[in-house]
């Protein structure tokens, strides 16, 4: 676990990797992180996350500045310029309900080789999926998702890695923290390790490869 | 009163005490607002809390504070933070009592279509397919026209959210129930005579002697 500067986290991303990013409508995005990358020029990613939040933040701004070749989404309704570069098939979009796509990216993360699930059986979900049936009932099987390289946000980490969140901004950040190869941390605040009681950290330090202290902006 | 306050004062009423309800965004947000005095009620929200409470006063909005439709929340004594898969392994799971949906169609089978219009809305199912999976109680909150037509139909023409049958429909004319013989008329909203629901409704309803007025 090493500390870095914001400048430095393009140095462990690359053009087409596939990024996964915390945040739920912007709330709980590496927002300075995310500037960064985009500043940075690289393109032709995969981004894996809830929704594509609003053009001007989080997930947003990576497709509003054409970053992005694909997104793995649940929901894009608040981002007209997804809908619209969907719809001139400029970029492809996957959409996946919001469970499941949970579920995918844990089991990429904990050594799973998928799940089974009855969310989105018999609706435009199935198609091209195997249907598994367990004692006479039936789920689709979901494929593990993982990433080169995972962004995500907490409130405050200590210097050994060890992650708090802060309420709904916890979101899918702590689930992308185990199904990347490069987990990078976006803080608020860094504190010394054994400041913070084991009982109340939410993700090992033993997940994350970098930590990044950012503003609190939105 | 108008009709989408009408439909959310029914809606309430189907809560029950000790309840845990996830309310989806637009019209079923509403239903917070009618809730009886005597009836307690927890609020799940899929971004990853229950104990959902009101909107904060301006200037004490908690950034990392918010409901799944961005909007600033506050949280009541008892209230639980936690991530998207506990979010859903809550609502997948069967541990959540009620849910409250909007929808663009219901079918004779009782299901639900509310998530796409084929090449002119894909906003994406979010957490909806999961809720209408999983919720041991699914009640769809929706005005009975869109336009002209009617949104209570005898096959879904748009994508279905999820082959579960839901449990009710409440509208601005009628509370309809799915049963396994098809769709029930329980009542009529005030003013608004059988005939007019039928002649509002594409789908067959099954209509009994007495059609009882809503209560709100």
């Amino acid at each position: 676990m090493e500390i870095i500067s914001v400048k430095d986290v393009t140095k462990y991303i690359n053009d087409g990797d596939t990024l996964l990013i915390g945040g739920f409508l912007g709330v709980g995005s590496p927002d300075a992180i995310i500037n960064e990358i985009i500043d940075s020029g690289k393109k032709d990613f995969t981004v894996v996350g809830n929704d594509t939040s609003f053009e001007t933040n989080g997930i947003g701004r990576f497709v509003k500045e054409n970053k992005v070749k694909k997104i793995i989404a649940s929901h894009i309704g608040t981002n007209p310029e997804t809908q619209k570069q969907m719809i001139e098939e400029s970029i492809e979009v996957e959409l996946i309900p919001q469970g499941t796509l949970a579920e995918q990216i844990r089991a990429g993360g904990v050594g799973l080789g998928g799940i089974l699930t009855p969310t989105g059986l018999g609706t435009v979900v199935e198609k091209n999926k195997t249907i598994v049936e367990v004692d006479g009932k039936k789920y689709l099987l979901e494929k593990p998702i993982r990433g080169n390289v995972a962004v995500i946000k907490a409130k405050k980490a200590d210097k050994a890695g060890n992650l708090i969140y802060s309420f709904t901004a916890r979101n899918f950040n702590p689930i992308m923290a185990m199904a990347a190869d490069i987990v990078i941390a976006e803080v608020e605040e860094i504190i010394e390790t054994g400041k913070i009681n084991p009982d109340e950290i939410h993700t090992p330090g033993i997940f994350v490869d970098y930590i990044v202290l950012g503003g609190d902006e939105k | 009163m108008n009709s989408k306050e009408l439909i959310a004062r029914r809606v309430a009423k189907e809560l029950k005490n000790g309840s845990l309800v996830n309310l989806g965004i637009g019209l079923p947000t509403m239903v917070a607002n009618y809730i009886p005095e005597d009836i307690n009620v927890m609020f799940h929200s899929e971004n990853g809390i229950i104990g959902m409470g009101p909107t904060p006063e301006e200037g004490m909005e908690n950034k990392d504070l918010t409901n799944a439709g961005n909007g600033f929340i506050t949280y009541v004594p008892g209230a639980v933070s936690f991530d998207s898969a506990m979010s859903f392994a809550i609502i997948r799971g069967g541990h959540l009592d009620i849910t409250v949906l909007g929808g663009l169609q219901v079918d004779e089978n009782g299901q639900l279509a509310n998530w796409m219009v084929p090449g002119k809305k894909i906003p994406g199912m979010g957490g909806a397919m999961d809720l209408v999976t999983g919720a041991k109680k699914v009640i769809v909150a929706m005005t009975h026209l869109a336009g002209e037509s009617s949104k209570i139909v005898k096959k879904c023409t748009l994508p279905l959210t999820s082959l579960r049958k839901v449990d009710l429909i409440v509208t601005d004319m009628a509370v309809i129930e799915p049963t396994e013989e098809g769709l029930l008329l329980v009542e009529r909203a005030p003013g608004v005579k059988v005939s007019d629901i039928l002649k509002a409704t594409e789908a067959e309803l099954i209509v009994p002697d007495y059609v009882p007025e809503m209560i709100v």
